[in-house]
């Protein structure tokens, strides 16, 4: 569904993503970890189209997605911190985006109610916590229906019972064939949720395997410990 | 599309605090400036002083918070589907609208209360030009820096220069230049300052417009004329334009 | 003595009282009209002795060149018409003690070398022009070489455009002894106009709209002009090269435009002006050259500049104005000044009066910086009113240093004076 070929990007001297190719499915759900400046949220970006690569090309479904951006009808992105317009009422801002998306009928809104947002629908922005406004975010992401959801530390910010709230939407989301990313630096959270694992390093994708696969090679039975074995194994080297 | 970006921002702008107290502000003044002066000549240069004066500071300054406040919510925006252009225009849109708002009703309605005839409706399209004017300067100044502080920085200074530095300069060239007859370039000159533009198209419309002498005559020669006044128009609106188009070039081509 | 028929004639009480001293005087009064004993005015000229009167019906009278060389008196009665086809001098006064009243004169010759007038006075003395209406003449009124005469309730009218193809209202010259009286002057180059006149008044006039000045002075030393208007004209007023002018209690309103001036002073010295109102014109008066003039008790009021004093003024006393409303209170193109400011009211002075004596306790400076880069380099008029200029002129204010360090009042006045 999306395929990263040869993508390359540089800010100015600091060569943040070099010759990054990558093909991702429906259904997966993917866990993109890595250390702080690895290039994480550069790639995201790119995918996003908000961050132009130097070289290299994204397509999404076959096609490529430079100078395009209808493609991302079938993006949600919940962003890692999220800021809207302080005078703005949570109300607004989901008729302001279902006005952009040119939205019907058809929407998801289960995670919406699941917060209870419709209940302060009057609430400006502004006042609302960092909690609540991650709560927007999240349902943001999923009100759509979209094929691709690209999750930045999704669960960061949110109360215990709201991110476990959210992890089970996004387990679901996944069996109905949707292609997850999720950034996260809480690898235990992951470990119920993702299919698949990519670690970046300094630009570059270390590997791209499923979970199963890296646990079998690292003979251990957690994620968290998967990542670390891996680490270890580097620095001995 | 951008008008639905627009329509939402304009309504979020209205209710910001700064853009109150703004509209307030312009309000009090005027009503104070048109109540004291008897003459009501007198009160629109009063007040002509003060809209040049705040209305760009004000313009330029509070576009450039509010779009390094909304650094988040573009992205936000950026990763809908929808031209990154749009988002920009709207976004400009939005800003410009709610501040001319903000600016007939603080100024405009008591300039419509007071001043009869047509100088009342040139001050408040000049106000609303000079809104537009720095809004979209404001843009410009966003998008050059990606540091907040820097940014408000190089907004400021733009417009210490426009409302202070450049008559400076211009005077320094006057005096230079005292022995040729630069009348004629100084109109030129003065095209290149959108505030000094619109002070002098309205001084021209005042009967105080005699003691600008033979200068003055020469301004009111090319801009008292039908023709001059498109000039002015144009002048202005580009003005307006072109600061806007640059920053939406590099706002598509941009990292963000 | 011809009959005439009554009504009318009786009930005229001035012409009865006329006719009662001819009588007395055993002069005669001769009645031109259609229906009355002589058909045309050059007739009854002719026919008539000094000291006799002539009285002219109602009616339209095209005769040419009307020259009344005899000393008689000449009035109209239900104001009849004095034409000069645009091509006669209308009506041409060559005796002593002649009394023209009551005629609507029009239509005189225009521009040519002779300068023709409605009226024109050649030489005379004792001459009284009353109560005419001067319509659409070349010159008004006109007088030269004469002494003792009297115009007065004249309304004279011209509709010029350019200074070069219209004369001046009521124009005097090489004249003495001249009283000028509650005319009412509109559409000439100047309104009144004095050149080597000497000891004369121009009192109650009203000069407006005329193309050039409201009044015109040159050489015309011992002088008078009080309370007069002079409303809208190039200028309102100019006295040039003249000793001992005395200006009162007139009112020097809207002369306004890219050169006008309320009151243009040259070269004048030993003048007095007393209780002017000089309101909303681009400049209250202009002086150049002048000196030992006393400026007292005047109003300045809502001018471009109240006084614009040349540095080749010297010697003179500014004393106990108000300025009020003015743009600039002052303007000078140097820095040499031997005038004095005292006492004044100035609306922009912004200092304080602790020992509550009504004076300032800091003296007012009421040249502004800006004025003088303006004198020094008109284009910047320009910045008029931005934002550098208003800052200019408040550090100015603080810390004088561009502008002459003795411009100054030092007695300012906290309140305006009740004039």
């Amino acid at each position: 569904m999306i395929e990263i070929r040869n993508v390359s990007k540089r800010f100015g001297k600091l060569e943040v993503l070099k010759d990054v190719n990558l093909t991702c499915s429906p259904g997966q759900c993917i866990a993109l970890i890595g250390p702080n400046g690895c290039g994480k949220t550069t790639l995201i970006k790119c995918i996003l189209g908000m961050v132009l690569p130097t070289s290299g090309s994204i397509y999404f479904k076959g096609k490529n997605v430079s100078r395009d951006y209808k493609y991302r009808c079938d993006i949600g992105y919940m962003p890692q911190v999220g800021r809207y317009p302080d005078n703005m009422s949570i109300g607004k801002v989901f008729e302001m985006i279902k006005d952009i998306r040119s939205a019907g009928e058809k929407l998801d809104e289960e995670l919406v109610t699941s917060y209870q947002l419709k209940a302060m629908k009057h609430k400006k922005m502004r006042t609302l916590s960092g909690g609540t406004v991650q709560k927007v975010s999240a349902s943001l992401s999923f009100l759509f229906s979209p094929e691709v959801l690209i999750l930045d530390e999704p669960t960061a910010g949110l109360d215990p019972l709201a991110a476990e709230i959210l992890k089970e939407k996004i387990i679901k989301e996944k069996e109905n064939g949707k292609l997850i990313f999720i950034t996260s630096h809480l690898l235990s959270e992951l470990d119920e949720l993702v299919t698949h694992v990519i670690l970046m390093q300094e630009g570059e994708i270390r590997f791209h395997m499923p979970v199963s696969e890296l646990k079998e090679t690292t003979q251990t039975n957690s994620l968290a410990k998967a990542i670390t074995h891996i680490l270890k194994l580097d620095h001995v080297q | 599309m951008f008008n639905k970006i627009q329509k939402f921002i304009f309504s979020d702008i209205l209710k910001n605090r700064i853009v109150l107290a703004y509209t307030l502000l312009l309000a009090i003044l005027s009503w104070s400036v048109f109540s004291i002066e008897d003459d009501g000549n007198k009160g629109v240069l009063t007040l002509l002083n003060i809209i040049l004066l705040t209305t760009p500071l004000v313009s330029i300054i509070f576009t450039a918070i509010y779009l390094y406040n909304s650094s988040e919510f573009i992205e936000l925006l950026l990763s809908q589907p929808i031209k990154r252009g749009k988002i920009w225009t709207g976004l400009f849109l939005g800003l410009f609208s709610s501040l001319a708002v903000a600016f007939i009703i603080g100024a405009g309605v008591p300039i419509m209360f007071f001043v009869q005839g047509s100088i009342g409706l040139i001050l408040i399209g000049s106000g609303v030009m000079i809104t537009g004017i720095f809004v979209s300067l404001g843009f410009l100044c966003t998008i050059l820096t990606r540091d907040k502080a820097r940014g408000i920085g190089i907004s400021i200074l733009l417009w210490l220069f426009f409302s202070l530095l450049f008559d400076g300069l211009v005077l320094f060239l006057l005096f230079q230049f005292a022995d040729y007859p630069i009348e004629k370039v100084m109109v030129g000159v003065s095209a290149l300052n959108p505030i000094d533009l619109a002070r002098i198209f309205i001084i021209l419309q005042l009967d105080v417009s005699a003691m600008l002498g033979y200068t003055g005559a020469i301004f009111k020669d090319f801009f008292g004329t039908g023709f001059g006044a498109i000039i002015g128009f144009v002048l202005m609106c580009l003005w307006a334009v072109i600061p806007f188009m640059v920053s939406r070039r590099m706002f598509i081509h941009k990292d963000l | 003595m011809p009959i005439s028929p009554g009504g009318t004639f009786f009930s005229n009480l001035l012409t009865a009282s006329l006719l009662l001293v001819g009588h007395i005087c055993g002069a005669e009064t001769h009645h031109v009209g259609e229906g009355f004993g002589l058909a045309s005015i050059k007739q009854a000229i002719h026919a008539s002795a000094k000291g006799d009167t002539i009285l002219v019906h109602g009616g339209f009278y095209k005769e040419g060149n009307i020259i009344l060389d005899k000393s008689v008196s000449l009035i109209g009665l239900d104001m009849p018409v004095l034409d000069g086809q645009k091509k006669f001098e209308v009506l041409s006064i060559k005796a002593d003690s002649v009394l023209v009243s009551g005629f609507k004169v029009q239509f005189s010759g225009r521009a040519s070398l002779d300068d023709p007038g409605g009226i024109k006075v050649y030489d005379s003395k004792y001459v009284r022009i009353i109560g005419n209406h001067l319509y659409d003449n070349f010159f008004g009124i006109y007088l030269q070489y004469s002494q003792h005469c009297v115009v007065k309730d004249n309304i004279i009218e011209a509709f010029g455009r350019e200074e070069q193809e219209i004369g001046n209202g009521i124009h005097c010259w090489k004249c003495e002894d001249l009283q000028i009286i509650a005319n009412t002057i509109t559409g000439h180059r100047d309104g009144i106009y004095f050149e080597f006149v000497y000891r004369s008044i121009a009192w109650r006039n009203i000069s407006s709209d005329n193309i050039r000045y409201g009044l015109h002075f040159m050489f015309s030393n011992d002088d008078a002009y009080i309370t007069n208007i002079f409303r809208r004209n190039g200028a309102g007023v100019a006295v040039m090269f003249t000793k001992n002018v005395k200006m009162y209690n007139n009112t020097f309103i809207d002369n306004w435009g890219d050169a006008a001036t309320g009151l243009l002073l040259k070269e004048i010295s030993d003048s007095y002006l007393f209780n002017n109102r000089f309101v909303r014109n681009t400049s209250g008066i202009f002086m150049e050259g002048t000196n030992r003039i006393r400026i007292e008790k005047n109003i300045f009021k809502g001018n471009g500049w109240g006084m614009k004093i040349q540095a080749s003024c010297s010697a003179s006393d500014i004393l106990h104005n108000n300025f009020i409303g003015n743009t600039f209170d002052i303007g000078t193109n140097g820095s040499l000044v031997l005038n004095t400011f005292d006492g004044n009211f100035w609306d922009k002075y912004e200092g304080y009066d602790l020992n509550k004596d009504k004076v300032g306790d800091v003296p007012y400076r009421p040249l502004s910086v800006f004025s003088v880069i303006v004198e020094q380099n008109p284009p910047a008029m320009l910045l008029y009113r931005s934002f550098i200029v208003t800052l200019l002129d408040r550090s100015e204010r603080l810390i004088p240093t561009l502008t002459p360090d003795n411009f100054i009042d030092n007695i300012p006045r906290m309140n305006a004076l009740p004039l």
